[in-house]
């Protein structure tokens, strides 16, 4: 319901850098004279250019239908494929998204492994193989090769994916860049064959082409194996696939990870991150909208659409915890009749219900469609790859934005051998378990991370940014809908709602870290007094010789005396 | 041999040295400092108390008097900046315990000077301490410090600084003028020295002035607060015509000037006038550390201050008198006249002061003695000087 922005792909305009084809849109750069004047005889700024006018006729022959696949073929950078480093990060990142989907889904301990292998300079080839529970051979075709298809997009239900485009956007990705159709292999049970596929896409229609399509002996009892060749590069640092992987295992602790990084020398030299658990994430249910936060507009859409007879029956079957009773008060509250036909509910008395929505009292959305990390097994996960001295992990109660449940959980990982002391804290972004590695300044987590007051819990902090300390800040949002600001997934709207449960959540564990700092620097402080005990009492004792000409023995028992009374008195 | 009565008329030159008998100290003063008997006897006291509390399962303390304005008291008839009874108690703990090593070992320095009749300068003992491993001092402001603690501790059984033998760094200021100076050196040789035959130069007071002898017969002793301005009276043998004692102070005047000026003042019977710069730092940190001492060394301002001096110039009523060239007072000047008025005993006792110095507040402006050069170079000598003395009871107290 409230996707109906979210599903508005194309409005957003992509704030990423664009490398635009057309010059048309470039920006006038200083012409030579030559040009300058051959350009103002053939188009005078300010007049008309020769020939007829256009007419409405004659725009209408060029006026046609713009195939979504066109689109983005264009504006590839709407999806994260900008440059050849990013284009690698978000094939990896779609793959293992709808693998650890599929699996979840299935209640199938994820087993997923990612391969990267370097055919050329500026080509690689990615593979993902999962475990998962395969896909039908009639819908492989079009999840591979159709954008906008997908399980996803018509439920609120916590997933990574959501959108439908993912993985036929790197596909497609690929296929333009190298020619190389996407293959995939899937089989979904022992007594099934498994299925291979060579999938292109035909960008004007929007529709897979499928250039083979065999039965195949394989090895997995079910799974779905994706691999895809395109243009890219392979780094290290910050943004690098093997960090992002990294990241991934952090926020799925239940899922183990294979992965064979280019440069490695042979096929079994594997960076694996085994599960942390056994235990699978809390099966997740698909929900109804909640009345908080519907607009209006879906409102009254949702009134033309329903099924139920009643105002007050539609508010019960349409929306999740509304009780009857709470349906009732709601018509009751707007003055509309309980029983009124929702399709004759007229714009006004529309307005009315949307008013009262608010101030009746709903109970939350419900718990189990959102499956938080939790607490503890944020901190063994944590624990798994940033061996620091203090850890600690909050998982805050689900709330709502525009009637979407959702919760968060915020994790530190504060010390230890790894982190630099006089660097800013690395922030680890998720939503829905999925690492966020680009647009930090756009999202909703940087900005809660920098307007929280770090200096409180003992840390320094520059003016209006991300603390400084040896320290990892965790952020994950689970929800049924994220507000992405864009479709490359890459940031989180900023929601007041959302920032404020980010910021309880990072205070929650800013005052258990600040606790930590603050005993920590008691014991080093009591660390130096006791020192100071034994550095300096000998000097006492050999002035005081020096002085009153004492005998050697004499300063030594003065030694031990007055290191008895001052351990004495530090404990009273 | 009472002689301020003279000095006010003298105009003409006079015979510059005339020998004279070595004049006692006044009958009556108090023992004026410790022995070196008493010193290391304050030494042992300390350091046995010390070790005995020890041995007692006691954590032993030094009671250390509070060094500063908040904690003296003015009466003019004593004359000087008293240190009042606020002590702060050390007492021996983890927190403390680098200190009172210090300390120690510091006292243990000086009793080593003492018996081998040596003396280290500040600076030296600071690089001294560095044989101390971790007991050493990073800083020399720190071995200062400690040693003023040390000063401040023996205080009341008249040990000083020098006592201890730590002599500071800085040079006394110049003195020129009908005056012979009788010195013996740590070879034992006596030396005199004649004030009045230095040429173009003039002689230099020493760190240790308490062995010192005078003969004179100056009628006065003036105190100047720039080298620039004793240079001008010096080469002009101010002294010769006024038959005075000139002394230049270089800013607030170290302790050995002080010393110095006081020990020729009270023995030889000589008034002392005070000519410095017309603003609230000449007035209330340079004068008033001459006349009374300072809220820093309190403890020891009894011996290193000269109550008897007087406050010749520049006024700020000679500002407008003498039409002085002037500048503005700067916010800090400002703050400094504010708190002398306010905080400060010295100029609180004393109605006439408050006048001057809130005058110049009114007036905004602070002039330079040298600001007088605007009458020509030499009207500070032909003029206004002796214009001036020959009211000294009209200069402030
Ligand atoms: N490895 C897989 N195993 C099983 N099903 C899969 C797998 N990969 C994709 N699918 C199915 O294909 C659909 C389309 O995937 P796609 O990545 O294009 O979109 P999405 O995951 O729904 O949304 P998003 O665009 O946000 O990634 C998914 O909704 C899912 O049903
Ligand atoms: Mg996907």
């Amino acid at each position: 319901m409230s996707k109906g922005k979210q599903g508005l792909l194309f409005d957003e305009g992509g704030s990423s850098a664009v490398k635009p084809k057309a010059p048309a849109r470039k920006k006038k750069a200083p012409q030579t004279k030559k040009s300058a004047s051959t350009r103002t005889k053939a188009a005078p700024r300010s007049k008309k250019a020769p020939g007829p006018a256009p007419s409405a006729e004659s725009m209408s022959k060029k006026q046609r239908e713009i195939s979504v696949s066109e689109f983005f073929a264009k504006n590839r950078h709407l999806l994260g494929f900008d440059n050849p480093a990013k284009a690698l990060l978000t094939t990896i990142k779609e793959l293992v998204d709808n693998s650890l989907d599929a699996a979840d889904e299935a209640r199938i301990p994820a087993e997923v492994d990612i391969t990267i292998d370097q055919i050329s300079e500026d080509r690689f080839r990615v593979t993902c193989t999962d475990n998962g529970p395969g896909i039908v051979p009639k819908n492989v075709p079009l999840v591979f090769g159709k954008l906008l298809y997908g399980s996803k997009f018509h439920r609120l239900k916590m997933s990574r994916g959501q959108q439908g485009i993912g993985v036929s956007a790197a596909g497609m990705y690929g296929l333009l860049t190298t020619g190389h159709a996407i293959r995939v292999i899937s089989r979904t049970a022992k007594n099934k064959p498994a299925n291979r596929f060579e999938i292109a896409i035909d960008t004007q229609k929007n529709h897979p082409a499928v250039k083979k399509q065999d039965e195949i002996e394989w090895d997995r009892p079910h799974g779905t194996s994706v691999e895809i060749e395109l243009e890219a590069s392979y780094r290290k640092g910050h943004h690098s696939v093997d960090n992002y992987i990294r990241q991934i295992s952090l926020a799925n602790p239940h899922a183990t990870l294979r992965y064979r990084a280019p440069d490695r020398a042979n096929d079994m030299d594997l960076t694996v991150y085994a599960g942390v658990t056994n235990e699978l994430p809390p099966e997740t249910a698909e929900i109804q909208p909640h009345p908080y936060g519907v607009e209006l507009g879906v409102l009254m859409q949702m009134l033309r659409e329903t099924k139920a007879r009643t105002v007050q029956n539609f508010f019960h079957t349409e929306f999740s915890r509304v009780s009857n009773k709470v349906a009732g008060d709601i018509a009751k509250l707007a003055r509309v009749p309980a029983n009124r036909k929702p399709a004759k509910v007229d714009r006004k008395e529309a307005e009315a219900l949307h008013k009262a929505i608010p101030q009746t009292k709903i109970m939350a959305p419900p718990t189990d469609c959102i499956a938080p990390i939790g607490e503890e097994l944020l901190e063994k996960a944590l624990t798994s790859i940033h061996p620091a001295e203090f850890i600690t992990a909050t998982t805050r109660r689900p709330v709502v934005y525009r009637g979407n449940p959702f919760l968060v959980e915020t994790a530190i990982a504060y010390g230890g051998a790894e982190l630099s002391a006089d660097d800013a804290a690395i922030v680890y972004r998720y939503a829905n378990r999925v690492p966020l590695q680009y647009q930090h300044g756009a999202c909703a987590i940087s900005k809660a991370v920098a307007a929280t007051d770090w200096k409180k819990y003992g840390l320094q902090q520059p003016k209006g940014s991300v603390p400084v300390g040896p320290m990892v800040l965790m952020v994950h949002i689970a929800s049924v809908w994220v507000p992405f600001t864009s479709e490359s997934k890459e940031a989180i709207a900023h929601y007041p709602e959302i920032i404020k449960e980010i910021k309880l959540g990072l205070q929650d564990c800013g005052r258990k870290l600040g606790a930590h700092v603050r005993r920590k620097r008691r014991d080093a402080d009591e660390e130096k007094k006791r020192s100071y005990i034994t550095k300096y009492i000998p000097h006492v004792a050999t002035a005081l010789q020096e002085i009153l000409e004492l005998s050697d023995k004499d300063r030594e028992r003065t030694v031990v005396t007055l290191t008895d009374v001052l351990e004495r008195s530090r404990k009273m | 041999m009472a002689k301020a009565k003279k000095a006010a008329k003298k105009t003409s030159a006079k015979k510059s040295v005339r020998k004279i008998a070595r004049k006692r100290a006044p009958q009556g003063e108090k023992r004026i400092h410790a022995t070196d008997e008493e010193t290391m006897d304050q030494i042992d006291s300390t350091a046995k108390r010390i070790y005995d509390t020890i041995h007692k399962s006691g954590r032993p303390d030094l009671k250390l008097p509070i060094r500063s304005l908040s904690n003296v008291s003015y009466d003019p008839k004593r004359g000087y900046l008293e240190i009042g009874n606020q002590n702060k108690v050390r007492t021996l703990s983890v927190n403390t315990v680098k200190n009172f090593a210090q300390t120690l070992r510091m006292m243990s320095l000086s009793k080593e000077l003492i018996s081998n009749n040596d003396f280290a300068t500040k600076r030296e003992a600071y690089y001294i301490s560095k044989n101390w491993e971790e007991a050493k001092f990073d800083e020399q402001p720190e071995s200062d410090t400690v040693m003023d603690d040390i000063e401040a501790l023996f205080s009341v059984e008249a040990v000083n600084r020098e006592q201890l033998r730590f002599y500071p760094e800085e040079h006394g200021g110049s003195v020129s003028g009908p005056l012979v100076v009788i010195d013996q050196d740590n070879t034992g040789r006596v030396a005199r020295i004649d004030c009045s035959s230095f040429g173009s130069g003039a002689y230099s007071v020493p760190t240790s002035v308490e062995a010192l002898q005078f003969e004179t017969n100056a009628d006065f002793i003036l105190l100047i607060e720039t080298g620039g301005m004793f240079q001008r009276l010096q080469s002009h043998r101010f002294w010769e015509r006024m038959n005075c004692i000139l002394v230049e102070m270089g800013g607030v005047p170290t302790r050995a000037v002080r010393r110095f000026v006081r020990r020729l003042a009270d023995e030889e019977r000589i008034p002392v006038y005070a000519f410095v710069d017309c603003d609230p730092y000449g007035i209330a940190n340079i004068y008033r550390t001459i006349k009374v001492g300072s809220g820093s060394s309190a403890h020891i301002n009894k011996f290193f201050c000269v109550p008897s001096a007087r406050f010749l110039g520049v006024t700020p009523q000679d500002i407008i008198d003498y039409e002085l060239p002037t500048h503005k007072l700067t916010d800090v000047d400002i703050k400094r006249a504010k708190d002398a008025l306010k905080n400060d005993p010295f100029f609180k006792s004393h109605p006439a002061w408050k006048k001057a110095i809130e005058q110049l507040v009114k007036m905004g402006v602070r002039a330079e003695q040298q600001a007088l050069a605007k009458w020509g170079l030499n009207y500070v000598i032909d003029e206004y000087l002796p214009q001036k003395l020959e009211h000294p009871d009209k200069f402030l107290p």
